[in-house]
């Protein structure tokens, strides 16, 4: 949604050193969604689901997963037909290629890991309209040759997964007082009369994390908004 | 009349898409700077909703849904499931309503047609329209009931942006530390407006 990406053309690749994975300007490309140009936190890309997935770490791990698949695929496909997609109907043709993606995921979790399946519900299918998805679709794989989309889709995705992860983390602890199923908070702390924070497991827990977690973010990188 | 009644009252304040399921952040963030822009879009969000949810019950209902293609007479078409097509086609849907109402809104409203700007074409991949429709479908209810549903989410999500939007006028004016200005407020403002929500779920119906 936001216009903050960053939209370097194609990394020029000749002058590579051997045995030199990525260049500088690569590794830019990765890096950046994770910290200086979060999606979640700095574009304002994909909250829904990042809020609505993440009551316990290992269903937002799997959301994470799956959103990492989708993203890298889709951004490699769409750049791949960038030259053939008439501009007016760019939307539509976008929209085709991460629905399809998305069925491919579903129908496999479906398949293999039918309990996710059935906790994520419809947050499996609203993959399609994660703004994070036509947001880079829009901003860099329409414009950028095959190998940096990838890059693009990868960082960005990660970045993704990486707040999911921490408020997936932070809620479950908090919530739950467990870490991917397993009791963490000690029984000694309970017989103190320490008592789950029944908040984190609503959805205004979700609210309030991430807001503190971009604050946290922000003041750490330095970005501020007009008021 | 009162299943519907409460249908409507549920999927208003108790269930609210937005508050409780986090449906359509993304527009509910951007577009909430101003209260008028946020009538805008929760009108149009109201009526795409109210649209989709029966249009797209009735292709679940009579082409999609395992054994949906039974009128058809043919024993081979009856015995499909065509229900992994339901992303695709929804959003198809969606895609083809929300494009109707941008032409009405540009024929009939200019200015609010200015006003929304890209956010129009953007209701496409609000995820309340998409998340409404396959709702319908996994809580599996009638005609009737999804176009109740529709309109009360539509409604639920047009309260809690004009909430939103009105509080934010009202914050311009405080002192925000500049880490939190903007984004990270706004969330914890939706945040308590979400506990604020909850306590209508003490409603028994």
């Amino acid at each position: 949604m936001s216009q903050a990406a960053t939209t370097s053309p194609a990394a020029a690749p000749p002058k590579k050193p051997p045995l030199q994975l990525l260049s500088k300007k690569e590794k830019k490309i990765l890096k950046d969604p994770l910290w200086d140009d979060n999606p979640i936190t700095l574009q304002v890309l994909g909250i829904c689901s990042a809020l609505a997935v993440t009551v316990q770490a290992n269903v937002a791990m799997v959301m994470s997963l799956a959103v990492i698949f989708v993203l890298c695929l889709s951004n490699v496909a769409i750049s791949a037909i960038r030259t053939w997609i008439p501009d007016q109907i760019r939307i539509i043709v976008y929209m085709a290629v991460i629905a399809s993606l998305v069925i491919m995921v579903d129908q496999f979790l479906k398949a293999y890991l039918f309990e996710y399946s059935k906790t994520l519900s419809i947050f499996v299918g609203l993959i399609i309209t994660n703004c994070i998805l036509m947001g880079r679709a829009e901003a860099f794989a329409s414009k950028n040759e095959i190998w940096p989309s990838f890059l693009d889709g990868l960082g960005n995705a990660a970045g993704y997964a990486a707040i999911l992860m921490a408020v997936g983390v932070l809620r479950e602890i908090f919530g739950s007082g467990s870490l991917f199923g397993f009791t963490v908070v000690p029984e000694l702390l309970y017989d103190k009369g320490y008592v789950n924070n029944g908040l984190m497991v609503l959805p205004p827990g979700a609210f309030i994390i991430v807001g503190l977690l971009i604050w946290v973010q922000r003041s750490i990188s330095g970005y501020a908004e007009e008021n | 009349m009162e299943h519907y009644l409460s249908l409507a009252i549920k999927s208003i304040f108790v269930e609210n898409i937005l508050l409780a399921y986090f449906l359509g952040m993304c527009s509910f963030l951007a577009c909430s700077k101003k209260l008028e822009t946020a009538i805008g879009l929760g009108c149009a969000v109201t009526f795409v909703l109210t649209l989709t949810a029966p249009a797209n019950w009735a292709i679940h209902e009579y082409f999609l849904k395992e054994g949906a293609l039974a009128w058809t007479g043919s024993a081979s078409l009856a015995a499909m499931d065509l229900s992994y097509l339901n992303f695709i086609t929804f959003i198809a849907v969606i895609a083809a309503l929300v494009q109707v109402v941008e032409m009405i809104i540009d024929r009939f409203s200019p200015a609010l047609y200015i006003a929304l700007g890209i956010f129009l074409p953007l209701i496409t991949v609000n995820c309340s329209i998409l998340g409404g429709s396959l709702f319908l479908v996994e809580r599996e209810y009638n005609f009737m009931e999804s176009l109740v549903f529709g309109l009360g989410s539509g409604l639920g999500w047009f309260l809690a942006i004009v909430g939103l939007a009105s509080i934010r006028e009202k914050i311009r004016y405080s002192n925000v530390p500049p880490g939190l200005r903007g984004l990270g407020i706004t969330f914890i403002i939706t945040g308590l407006m979400a506990i604020g929500f909850m306590c209508f779920a003490g409603i028994s119906l």
